[in-house]
């Protein structure tokens, strides 16, 4: 009898990119479930559109490429990408936003460079960066916190741009407390505002809990390792700390700067990205931190309110440069 | 005598992989006497035993069939009697799948064994003469490397600790458990037969903690106290002969050095068992235990195969192959190579033959999530490696330590992008050593050039020195001639 010959080992194991892809989608289902209880469908139709235009998008790109398409769509990495725009934009864009922010995510800042693996940008935090940058004025129509929005007051808010509900978009925390420190309030002032909840965001710093339980579900599956989330939540926490103890009556406190915003979601779901993150221990600490730090200066001393999206580009352009550096040492021959 | 403990701190090697066992340990059986027996006479590298008998001679179980002319080859005995009946070219147990000249055996059925030649107390006999022995019994690293062990007892340093590898950490594979379970006593006598050949203090036995049944016999087995039987954890590679020696002592042995210079040696539990017989019984190897498993085989079973059976002689023991027979991996999944017939027959090196279903899936792009780095043991990165190899950057190989990878495959089963790794690895390995070899000898050529322009240069420069001594001679004579014309 013949048999055919490879080369060892002869075993796999069950951990795909799939899997992997499949594992964060499930971690981020706690959020999800968190934004449509309180901001209702808006976020639930931001993720579908952008899940199609994703799926659309890479899909051209691959014929294009003449790659095997219906097997590189089931890696998930598309669907995982369109997710994080659709979660990371506000829930009332319109609808072009999103497609627009999917295509640039999809088709630039991934397909150009190869495809998966080869993109040295966060695909998201690029299609964000894009469209903070191309369409600022929809990029800051952000839910008002108390509002739900129902199945057709979505589909009119998203599509005709004809608001349904009054006060439908209010500003976020962070960007409320950027305008009003500019123009000399304290921040205990600030901060009594009924804008805000427990810490940050009224029910924001509820879907920030949402996003933690799913991060720390990822650590614990070992899908994404704890350095980076880790570093990223210290690199925020140490200079706002500092800051804070320095003076806080126009600095925020550190709690603040984690639950405000998109920290929470930046250290588990979007700097852990591995293909755009540094590789070894040392370097993910070195990473995590760096992006942390960066969140903390952009949107302490910068012009955005929020700064995930810089910040983790930024610290994209470090990656390959850290990982050179802090190569583990291989001394034994 | 001493009491020696070691240090309760558990040791253990970098990276490394928990892995299901799948192992069956069952009774050993003896297949049938085979019609055939083939011999190659590759034995390893470049290394070749030399046939002493010819086509038409007969031959008693054994008997010498193919000498080993170094310390470095080992003779080829006949497992049973019968007739020469050829010396050619058959497919071989290598990675190459290539053919090589192999002894053909006719087997008579009579099994006439040679008068065998045992040693009754080893202890009267030396070293030198108890190593010669060995080697003439044929006996090599039974663990699947097939190193000549009589080599490996005559090191140059001294040795303080024997270590016998009973860990057999790859999957599958349940030889030596069986081996242990079976004839730990004779295992225990040829470990102390090694032991005192090298002269080594201690001797320490080393069997993973998943095998309990062994590991009590084996400590049944153990009257004195000279030798001890130490578990160890099932991480695989913990049967590596350097992970194992850092499990053990913590002593962590550089790549490019032997376990020896560092006063340790390793012998498996099979081969312990093999100098046994050669040693108190007299008999050469001309058998091993092997596991014959997988979801290809009808039974899976450990057999007492003898070297050079073909493998379907051996299947057909187990009643044969299941639909599942998809491809046949001689040694364990991790490590082992895929045959392409089972005409190859068992060599030394065969402890186990897996058979089951092709399981290859298509690659994908690396994501650099470094997990293959995480279960390195020799704290390699296995990624940038990757990068490096098949964009073929030979010195960023260099750089990384290419050299050092040990092929253990950790790093192909966890890549949740199914690279195949070591396989571009194995190919980097050879595409270095080619460059290395061309430029040696490109450097050979510009050396002889060299030296072939510096000698015509001299001869040039000799002849013009000779000319103008034969121009001044002329001119003395000249001026001598016109002087005496003068006069």
């Amino acid at each position: 009898m013949l048999f055919p010959t490879q080369s060892s080992p002869f075993t796999v194991n069950n951990k795909s990119i799939q899997t992997v892809m499949l594992q964060v989608l499930l971690a981020l289902i706690p959020a999800i479930m968190t934004l449509f209880y309180f901001f209702g469908y808006s976020i639930l139709m931001q993720i579908s559109l952008a899940i199609m235009t994703a799926l659309i998008a890479e899909s051209f790109c691959l014929y294009l490429r003449k790659k095997p398409i219906l097997s590189t769509l089931a890696d998930f990495s598309a669907l995982l990408t369109a997710v994080l725009i659709a979660i990371a934009i506000p829930s009332i864009a319109p609808w072009w936003v999103v497609v627009n922010g999917t295509l640039f995510a999809i088709l630039i800042a991934k397909q150009v460079y190869g495809g998966l693996g080869y993109n040295p940008f966060n695909p998201a935090m690029a299609g964000y960066v894009f469209l903070l940058i191309s369409f600022p004025v929809p990029m800051t129509l952000w839910q008002a916190p108390s509002i739900f929005l129902s199945f057709s007051d979505a589909i009119s808010t998203l599509f005709t741009q004809i608001v349904a509900v009054d006060g439908l978009s209010s500003a976020t925390v962070l960007d409320y407390t950027k305008m009003q420190l500019r123009s000399g309030s304290s921040i205990n002032t600030i901060q009594a505002q009924p804008l805000f909840g427990f810490i940050a965001d009224k029910n924001k710093e509820i879907v920030s809990l949402a996003y933690l339980i799913g991060g720390l579900y990822l650590c614990h599956q070992k899908t994404i390792r704890w350095h980076i989330p880790f570093a990223v939540l210290m690199g925020v926490f140490i200079p706002a700390s500092i800051a804070y103890a320095i003076d806080p009556n126009i600095y925020s406190s550190p709690w603040f700067h984690l639950v405000a915003g998109a920290t929470v979601c930046a250290a588990f779901f979007i700097a852990t990205d591995p293909v755009s993150a540094a590789t070894s221990i040392k370097g993910r600490l070195i990473y995590g931190f760096l992006i942390g730090f960066l969140i903390f200066c952009i949107r302490t001393w910068g012009g955005y309110p929020d700064a995930v999206a810089f910040a983790v580009l930024l610290a994209n352009i470090t990656a390959p440069s850290i990982d050179f550096y802090l190569r583990p040492k291989v001394t034994k021959s | 005598m001493f009491k020696f403990t070691w240090p309760k701190k558990k040791q253990s090697f970098p990276g490394g992989l928990k892995l299901a066992g799948h192992k069956q340990v069952t009774q050993i059986i003896e297949p049938e006497l085979p019609k055939e027996l083939i011999y190659p006479l590759f034995l390893a590298a470049d290394r070749y035993a030399k046939p002493c008998v010819n086509i038409g001679d007969t031959v008693l179980k054994g008997q010498i069939i193919a000498t080993a002319d170094s310390l470095l080859a080992t003779p080829i005995h006949a497992s049973s009697s019968g007739t020469i009946s050829a010396i050619e070219k058959r497919l071989i147990a290598h990675p190459s799948g290539l053919s090589d000249r192999c002894i053909i055996l006719q087997t008579d059925g009579l099994d006439k064994v040679l008068t065998p030649d045992p040693c009754i107390d080893y202890t009267e006999q030396g070293h030198d003469f108890l190593c010669h022995k060995i080697q003439q019994s044929g006996i090599v690293g039974l663990g699947g490397a097939a190193f000549p062990t009589a080599k490996k007892l005559q090191p140059s340093q001294v040795i303080h600790t024997l270590i016998i590898n009973a860990a057999e950490c790859e999957p599958y594979i349940s030889c030596d458990e069986s081996l242990a379970i079976e004839s730990a006593p004779e295992i225990i006598q040829g470990a102390l037969i090694i032991q005192y050949i090298l002269q080594a203090q201690y001797c320490i036995i080393a069997i993973e903690d998943s095998k309990p049944d062994a590991y009590k016999a084996l400590l049944l087995a153990t009257e004195s106290n000279q030798i001890q039987i130490q578990k160890v954890p099932s991480i695989y590679p913990t049967g590596g002969e350097k992970q194992l020696i850092q499990v053990i002592s913590g002593v962590q042995i550089p790549v490019k050095k032997l376990p020896s210079e560092y006063g340790y040696i390793c012998q498996n539990v099979a081969t312990a068992y093999a100098i046994y017989q050669a040693i108190i019984l007299g008999r050469p190897l001309t058998e091993r235990i092997i596991t014959l498993t997988g979801d290809g085989i009808k039974q899976n079973q450990n057999l007492r195969a003898r070297i050079g059976t073909p493998i379907k002689d051996l299947v057909h023991a187990c009643h044969g192959y299941t639909l599942q027979a998809e491809q046949l991996i001689m040694g364990g999944p991790m490590m082992g190579i895929a045959l392409a017939s089972d005409d190859i027959a068992v060599i030394k090196a065969s402890n186990c033959l897996l058979i089951n279903q092709v399981n290859k899936p298509i690659s994908q792009a690396c994501i650099r999530c470094g997990d293959c780095a995480d279960v390195c043991p020799s704290e390699l990165l296995p990624q940038q490696l990757y990068w490096y190899s098949h964009t073929q950057q030979w010195d960023n190989c260099n750089d990384y330590k290419l050299a050092d990878c040990i092929e253990c495959g950790c790093c192909d089963v966890v890549c949740p992008s199914k690279i195949p790794l070591v396989q571009a690895f194995r190919i980097a390995k050879a595409e270095v050593q080619q460059k290395k070899q061309q430029s040696a000898t490109a450097a050979l050529a510009k050396k002889r050039f060299d030296n072939r322009q510096h000698r015509l240069k001299r001869i040039e420069q000799e002849k013009l020195a000779q000319q103008d001594k034969r121009k001044a001679a002329i001119e003395k004579m000249k001026a001598a001639a016109a002087k005496r014309k003068l006069n």
